[in-house]
């Protein structure tokens, strides 16, 4: 690995130590030579030998094989063998340097050593808040990609050279800094930004949860401002992560299975849920409710034990099919691999309303599915997905809910990171009845569309909200919500979005009413089209623009024109009103 | 022992032997002050330097840096003796003599130091 303290002109050199020592030696021997072998006169007498100046001279443009000849005199016969002497000697000294040089550039150890140096560079260069994302695969993609679609600058981590080469290919608008090495080395973790002033969040979502507990760990000591987040997937992991204070754990089988049986219980929750957590681009789904009946899993790994015991604490009879003999499910436990049908029949799947595949292996999965869909068509099928690159697969299969556990987990992370007051208004969702978030679903479509919103927070401050505080600050409840989610352009239309979420002194206010006025310091979650977000902010941040949504008239820009305004609106009253723009 | 440090220890010594016995000598004097032991004290203290590249501790270093020094002096050393002998014409002029050798002294004194940095690292780990 690469010390601190190593520079790309120190490894060249160390490297480069031979050839230059030969490459001086040949010189001083060759100088020498010359310094001492008489010359001879136009007229064939003995003279004296040169000196160190033209010596110097004749073996530089020798040696480089310029060869401007015999200068300053015509060499007498000793120096003419002598100067062959020195051509060979030079050109197999420079020929080695040469050699050398090229060999150490070609080096794989070199290129790495240099990959990683400007890694350090950059990352130490960075000068806005950026993400650390450690472990590229399916999840670590979705990640990045999600980052980079909201314009965050983020670092990657990977062991595999092939991923950071991925990624390097991707289509993204500004490039990932990413490095091949091992994210459970802290010295790693230094070069890639933990400890950076910058470092706002940590991701650890490789696939080993040692590794995951690793990066925490480290993130956790030496970066306390940043955000942690790790995904586990194992009880004592996630135990260890609790007890060093980390609480942002995401282990996505728990998660699954607790969307499950929200769906079971409140189907209109969980597809709230599901369409404010989705990606960009989706769209809000039909309602879907996995049925109260008899339930049949296949695969008892961790994700089949996480929806066995959650489906069980719902007093839904479950029975498990899992190959292994070992298997130590409470209840009734078929032997034997889901794929085969008179297994499935077995464990009763035509009298089964659900069926869940849980093993690891994708192709099974389908396979089991598509074996129990034949024997009974009515089943509610939840299927895993472990690979998004069988994609294709599952999306030919149609199954009613699918499983992915990178998906869930990018999902979470991203909700967490960028809007932390998101996951407040979730668990809100969560306590709820069907019919509220029906409610909550009907409000929201009406403003935003079908379409995933975009999802933003604001804190009314200086920072974020220079307008509207001075006007607070002179005049208390002088601003409503309801000025927010006008139209800057018209005011008599009302912005696409709809606030969420109010946070005033630690108590929360969900779908706050818009006649709510405002106070400095509050924080409001809003969810809307892409545009109204842009829209909202210029409110926020022009005094000008938030007179007009509150009152309907253009207030005059300029010191002059503000006089004039006043001076007329004292003598001629009101002087336009409800004229509109 | 180790032929390494014995190498090393080797061209610094032998350095600043050659650079001292070149200046030692009155100062203005050309008969005092032979070229070859300028010659010399280059080459050697070039391969010094070289022998210096990447050691990346504190002491390493300043090796380095009093390498340079040295080096930087004995040729500002060579160049004031080749402008004296083939450009300003005439021969050496006492003058110059005596700008060639200071030059030359002021390259002693680097390695000197460079002899104690020696001396100094190796006291510090008796073994």
């Amino acid at each position: 690995m690469i010390g601190p303290g190593h520079t790309i002109p120190f490894l060249i050199l160390r490297r480069m130590r031979a050839p230059l020592i030969a490459l001086v030696l040949i010189y001083a021997v060759s100088i020498l030579g010359l310094v001492f072998i008489p010359g001879v006169g136009a007229d064939g007498a003995p003279a004296p030998p040169m000196g160190f100046f033209h010596a110097l001279y004749f073996v530089s443009y020798t040696a480089t094989t310029i060869g401007f000849g015999e200068i300053p005199f015509a060499f007498s016969e000793a120096q003419r063998l002598w100067t062959i002497v020195i051509i060979y000697l030079a050109v197999v000294g420079w020929t080695y340097t040469v050699v050398t040089l090229l060999a150490l550039i070609q080096d794989r150890g070199f290129q790495d050593a240099l990959r990683a140096i400007r890694f350090r560079e950059k990352v130490r260069e960075l000068r806005e808040p950026f993400y650390l994302v450690c472990g590229c695969g399916d999840t670590g993609m979705q990640i990045l990609t999600a980052l980079d679609r909201l314009d965050r600058p983020a670092v990657a981590l990977d062991l595999q050279e092939g991923r950071v080469h991925e990624l390097e290919l991707m289509d993204f608008r500004r490039d990932v800094l990413a490095l091949a090495a091992d994210a459970r080395s802290p010295a790693v973790l230094q070069q890639a930004g933990i400890g950076h002033p910058q470092c706002r969040g940590v991701i650890a979502v490789t696939n080993d949860d040692q590794a995951n507990l690793a990066v925490a760990m480290t993130a956790h000591l030496l970066s306390p401002q940043a955000r942690v987040l790790a995904r586990t997937a194992t009880v004592r992991v996630t135990e260890n992560l609790v007890s060093i204070g980390i609480e942002q754990i995401i282990n996505p089988f728990e998660r699954f299975a607790d969307y499950l049986v929200l769906a079971m219980r409140e189907p209109g929750c969980y597809r709230l849920i599901d369409w404010l957590i989705g990606v960009p681009g989706t769209r809000l789904k039909q309602e879907q409710t996995p049925p109260r009946g008899d339930w049949v899993i296949c695969g008892h790994g961790r994700f089949g034990r996480a929806i066995e015991s959650r489906l069980r604490e719902e007093k839904v009879s479950v029975r498990v099919v899992e190959p292994r003999t070992d298997a130590t499910g409470k209840g009734e436990v078929t032997v034997g691999a889901g794929t085969e049908r008179e297994i499935l029949e077995g464990a009763g799947i035509h009298l089964a309303a659900g069926l869940v595949a849980a093993t690891v292996d994708d192709v099974a999965n389908l396979a089991i599915a598509v074996t129990a869909r034949e024997v009974n068509p009515d089943l509610f099928v939840v299927i895993r997905q472990n690979s998004a690159a069988n994609q294709v697969l599952f999306d030919a299969f149609d199954a009613d809910l699918v499983m992915q556990p990178s998906e869930i987990i990018a999902r979470a992370c991203l909700a967490q990171l960028t809007t932390p007051l998101l996951m407040r208004f979730l668990q809100h969702v969560k306590r709820q009845r069907d019919h509220w978030a029906d409610n909550v679903i009907l409000r929201l479509r009406e403003r935003v569309g079908e379409a995933t919103p975009h999802i933003w927070d604001v804190r009314v401050d200086v920072a974020e909200a220079e307008a509207v505080v001075p006007w607070l600050r002179s005049q208390p409840a002088s601003v409503r919500l309801a000025d927010l989610l006008h139209d800057p352009r018209q005011r008599r239309e009302s912005l696409q979005c709809e606030a969420l979420l109010l946070l005033r002194a630690g108590k929360e206010t969900v779908l706050p009413a818009h006649e709510t006025t405002l106070a400095e310091g509050d924080q409001l979650l809003f969810a809307g089209a892409t545009g109204a977000r842009r829209l909202q902010r210029m409110i926020l941040q022009d005094a000008n623009v938030l007179s007009y949504v509150q009152t309907g008239r253009d207030v005059p820009g300029g010191w002059v024109w503000q006089r004039r305004g006043r001076g007329r609106a004292r003598g001629g009253g009101a002087t336009t009103s409800g004229s509109g723009a | 022992m180790n032929l390494e440090k014995v190498v090393f220890g080797f061209f610094i010594v032998f350095a600043a032997t050659l650079n001292f016995g070149f200046v030692i000598g009155e100062i203005d004097n050309p008969e005092h002050h032979m070229v070859y032991e300028l010659f010399a004290a280059i080459v050697v203290n070039l391969i010094a330097t070289i022998l210096k590249f990447g050691d990346r501790t504190q002491v390493g270093a300043l090796h380095l840096a009093t390498s340079l020094v040295a080096d930087l002096q004995l040729i500002a050393a060579a160049m004031v003796w080749a402008y004296a002998n083939h450009l300003a014409g005439g021969g050496i002029t006492p003058l110059q003599m005596a700008s060639v050798v200071s030059l030359a002294a002021g390259a002693l004194l680097a390695n000197a130091v460079s002899v104690i940095l020696l001396i100094g690292e190796t006291l510090m780990l008796r073994r």
